[in-house]
């Protein structure tokens, strides 16, 4: 269901969700995108530049992130505008062969800002992996009906 | 390896066409792990109006990524890509990117600001889709991405 305008409030609380990643998820993301810099598969090239080790894409985890809001708004194509700074970066652990995560990233979405005139609502979301905001001023328009 | 100054301001034209499919946009889906029914269901991206499937929120970054590449590939540039960290990223849709649609990307580059040793550089492009078979059919704006790449000089 599409929410209605008039019946929003900032600060109203858009839920949240865990996404748990894997090394085959960044691997399954780095074809579907097209972005194969190796920090994002192997760890000796992510450790050679300076990182703990294998690290999430950035747009994985901003694409990842939006699905709160996408599924919150009832059409992707609702989303008009969507931002955001990589603050820190999300390790991603090698538990290939267990049922184990490797991350979990915490999604969660409130309304930060709602125009009248133009009909959208700007939700703020928060995105929390091994206790630090990876991602900052994570925001997305969004227009209803 | 010195960011070259000069590109501020440097534009790349539309280079090759990116012709968005239906699998394309089940496989990206897929990876940002989107379940939306619009993604993957012809039908169900129909009943909520559209031509065909949509593309997630972020599905233009492939093209904007590919635009990029002529930047950072270009050896006038002096960036070195194993140096390259995603500092931000926009994405404002004018209309939503459907299966089907023929897209080419123009490159800005909007800003080169020295940071330490390395820079920080702002590209924007200006995503389009063909209304013909041809490179030269007019053109509807479709989407505008903002990207922020860090270059970490040495010891950064």
């Amino acid at each position: 269901m599409t929410p209605t305008f008039s019946e929003l409030t900032v600060g109203q609380d858009l839920g949240s969700r865990s996404i748990e990643v894997t090394r085959t998820d960044l691997v399954k993301y780095a074809g579907a995108s097209g972005d194969f810099n190796p920090i994002h598969w192997n760890d000796a090239f992510a450790t050679g530049v300076g990182l703990p080790g294998v690290i999430a894409h950035g747009m994985f985890t901003m694409g990842a992130a939006v699905q709160l809001v996408t599924d919150w708004a009832g059409d992707p194509a609702a989303v008009v505008d969507f931002q955001t700074r990589f603050s820190k970066p999300v390790p991603v652990s090698d538990t290939t062969g267990t049922p184990d995560a490797g991350a979990v990233i915490e999604v969660s979405g409130a309304i930060g800002a709602l125009d009248a005139d133009a009909g959208t609502a700007r939700v703020d979301l928060t995105v929390v992996a091994g206790g630090q905001k990876v991602l900052m001023k994570a925001q997305a328009v969004v227009r209803l009906a | 390896m010195t960011i070259n100054p000069d590109l501020q301001g440097r534009s790349y034209p539309a280079a090759e066409v990116y012709d968005v499919g239906r699998e394309k946009i089940r496989e990206f889906a897929r990876a940002v792990k989107a379940t939306h029914p619009a993604h993957f269901d012809v039908d169900a991206a129909k009943a909520l109006g559209h031509g065909d499937l949509v593309a997630p929120p972020t599905f233009a970054i492939i093209v904007a990524q590919r635009a990029d590449a002529q930047l950072i590939e270009d050896p006038d540039s002096g960036i070195d890509f194993s140096r390259v960290v995603h500092a931000d990223q926009r994405f404002v849709h004018h209309r939503p990117i459907v299966a089907g649609d023929r897209l080419v990307a123009e490159l800005h580059v909007d800003g080169v600001r020295a940071m330490g040793g390395g820079a920080m550089i702002t590209t924007r492009s200006e995503i389009f889709a063909l209304a013909g078979s041809d490179a030269a059919a007019p053109r509807e704006a479709v989407a505008t991405t903002t990207s922020s790449i860090l270059v970490r000089g040495e010891g950064q």
